[in-house]
């Protein structure tokens, strides 16, 4: 009888750590609220401009992260989350706009920037190691002339 | 330094300044009240489909809302109430559901018992053509396709917005007009 009841408890047992290994990681607790928070803090609510929604305090940013907690039970990769958000609400939720269209001129410009700053830093350090190298001109220096006649005078005695 | 790199810091700056110039007066313009109706096509909850170009010739009410917007909830039942009192007289109420998840919104319709059409502002294009800045906010259309006022705030009594006999009496206005 003893035996049989060990025989079912260890069965038991098994059929529930079977049951915990099958159980996606996405479907536990603390993890998919850390799941949610990170995907979260990617988006951004129109509500509450340049705040992410994961610290957003409003009502709206609040059903937002439920909504992706919801999505992640139902087994969405973070890609399909992003690409839900964007085509129900906009480019807007996204923390950078996608690069295409007339949003390359957010890439582009910064990196013409640092160009255009870099040829004038190189102009500008070129011109002024050119005119040191250069060096002042000589100046004129005129002896009056009966000072130059006493020097000659006086180096010929010597 | 070479005269193309002046020139072209010169019209980078100029690109700039033009640029954020024109955001900011884009960001700064105000609600429109009058003028042609920014056209729009909502596609309602139930799979309906609605262009306000194609309801000329009726008074258009719309109305921006979403589920987590108190006020908003406060003027739902006014809003349901004089739709059913002035859905036969060729006025038509449009809902637009602005970043409200689809879940939330059918709840507060279902809460509400919204008989009107009510559709998500999907990829947020509808709420920019009115520059709105929050909601609820209500447009009147008129007959003419023109924009005939509008709202900016919750409808009620105690808002310091428009009140339900002033929506009443804008509504019967518009009828009127020709």
């Amino acid at each position: 009888m003893r035996r049989r009841f060990l025989l079912m408890a260890f069965s038991l047992a098994m059929v529930a750590l079977a049951l915990l290994a099958v159980t996606p990681a996405h479907a536990q607790g603390p993890n998919l609220d850390d799941e949610t928070n990170r995907i979260a803090k990617t988006l951004y609510c129109p509500v509450c401009p340049n705040t992410p929604l994961d610290v957003c305090s409003t009502q709206a940013c609040a059903q937002w992260r439920a909504l992706i907690k919801e999505m992640l039970q139902q087994g969405k990769t973070e890609e399909q989350i992003r690409a839900y958000f964007v085509q129900q609400y906009g480019d807007v939720v996204l923390g950078a706009p996608p690069a295409q269209g007339f949003n390359w001129l957010a890439y582009i410009l910064p990196a013409i920037g640092i160009v255009l700053g870099a040829a004038i830093a190189w102009f500008t350090v070129r011109q002024w190691i050119v005119r040191r190298g250069e060096g002042a001109p000589p100046a004129q220096v005129t002896v009056p002339k009966e000072y130059a006649d006493r020097i000659e005078k006086d180096l010929k005695e010597l | 330094m070479p005269r193309w790199i002046q020139a072209a810091v010169f019209v980078l700056v100029i690109a700039v300044i033009v640029f954020f110039a024109f955001g900011l007066r884009v960001r700064g313009e105000a609600q429109p009240s009058s003028g042609p109706a920014p056209d729009f096509t909502l596609k309602t909850f139930d799979g309906a489909t609605y262009r306000l170009s194609e309801l000329k010739g009726q008074v258009v009410v719309i109305n921006f809302w979403a589920s987590w917007c108190v006020p908003c909830r406060d003027e739902a039942p006014f809003l349901q109430k004089t739709w059913e009192q002035y859905k036969d007289r060729g006025v038509v109420f449009l809902g637009v559901d602005w970043v409200d998840p689809e879940p939330d919104a059918r709840a507060y319709i279902k809460e509400f018992g919204v008989t009107y059409p009510n559709g998500p502002d999907l990829g947020t294009v509808i709420a920019p053509l009115y520059r709105i800045k929050g909601v609820p906010e209500t447009y009147f259309v008129g007959k003419d396709g023109n924009l005939a006022g509008n709202s900016l705030g919750p409808i009620g009594d105690n808002t310091g917005y428009m009140t339900q006999a002033q929506f009443v009496q804008k509504l019967e206005t518009l009828l009127a007009a020709k």
